[in-house]
């Protein structure tokens, strides 16, 4: 079983934002990835996807599956982060009121990929973008 | 504890989902913000929100979570309930505040999803 698709992800949009996720969730379950996993890599797609739509200018969330792995990438076109070990602290957020009250932003989105995924490793350019790779042995 | 069960304590009104009120809830989790959520809750962990918009739905079909109660009677736009009903997502609103929500529920017995 080997999968690799590409999904796009908008800028701004909080009405569908999670909507990528649900979909690569949904082909989880059809494939019968075990419980425990699905789970970890749906908290990892869905915060790196709202992500996407409340700090970046749009990018894509790219779903592989390997032999022994799930691999799930998140690019973006945005403006980076200039420091990425505070960006990545519990409870450090720049996210607007507006987003919070969304229920999102409050700065547990990065700290949740890293504890979920077996592997993790963040990129950012100031001005350029973002690229997170989460891995998760199956 | 069985949606039932929670469903009476909280005096709270079926939003879609009722058929599966037989379904048992071990623990319970209570937030506005969605990362805290996906921070913590577990399998079989009730979700209690003020947050009606269709965030609060996706959160729960991301962990599997079988139940949500939306509390101080904030009712979710129709199509946040068309969203539930579609993933199959049992939910409910009461009129109590989460403060009483809590109470209620723990008092009754249900405990809080341990924190890691
Ligand atoms: N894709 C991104 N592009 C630019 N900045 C980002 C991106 N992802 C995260 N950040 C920055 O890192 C901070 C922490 O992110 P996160 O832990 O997900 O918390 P939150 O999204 O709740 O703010 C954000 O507030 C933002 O400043
Ligand atoms: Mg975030």
């Amino acid at each position: 079983m080997m999968i690799k698709d590409t999904y796009p992800v908008a800028a701004g949009d909080m009405t569908v934002a999670g909507d990528v996720s649900a979909r690569i969730k949904r082909q989880m379950k059809r494939l019968g990835i075990p419980s425990d996993i699905m789970r970890r890599v749906s908290v990892c797609t869905y915060e790196a996807e709202i992500n996407l739509v409340i700090h970046s200018m749009g990018g894509e969330i790219e779903f592989e599956i390997t032999a022994e792995d799930i691999i799930v990438r998140s690019r973006d076109v945005g403006p980076g982060i200039p420091d990425i070990s505070k960006a990545m602290t519990e409870g450090w957020s720049t996210a607007s009121n507006e987003v919070r009250n969304m229920g999102f932003g409050a700065g547990m989105g990065l700290p949740n990929m890293k504890r979920n995924a077996d592997e993790f490793s963040i990129e950012s350019t100031v001005g350029v973008g973002t690229n997170i790779v989460m891995t998760f042995h199956i | 504890m069985t949606l039932k069960k929670i469903a009476e304590i909280l005096n709270a009104q079926w939003l879609c989902g009722q058929e599966d009120e037989d379904r048992e809830t071990h623990s319970a989790f209570a937030s506005d913000m969605m990362s805290d959520v996906l921070a913590f809750v577990k399998e079989d962990t009730l979700l209690l929100t003020g947050l009606v918009n269709g965030q609060s739905v996706r959160t729960c079909e991301m962990l599997d979570v079988p139940c949500v109660v939306f509390v101080r009677g904030k009712m979710p736009q129709p199509d946040v309930i068309d969203m539930a009903r579609e993933i199959m997502l049992p939910a409910m609103v009461t009129p109590y505040s989460m403060f009483e929500v809590c109470g209620r529920l723990y008092e009754a017995g249900l405990p809080s999803v341990k924190l890691e």
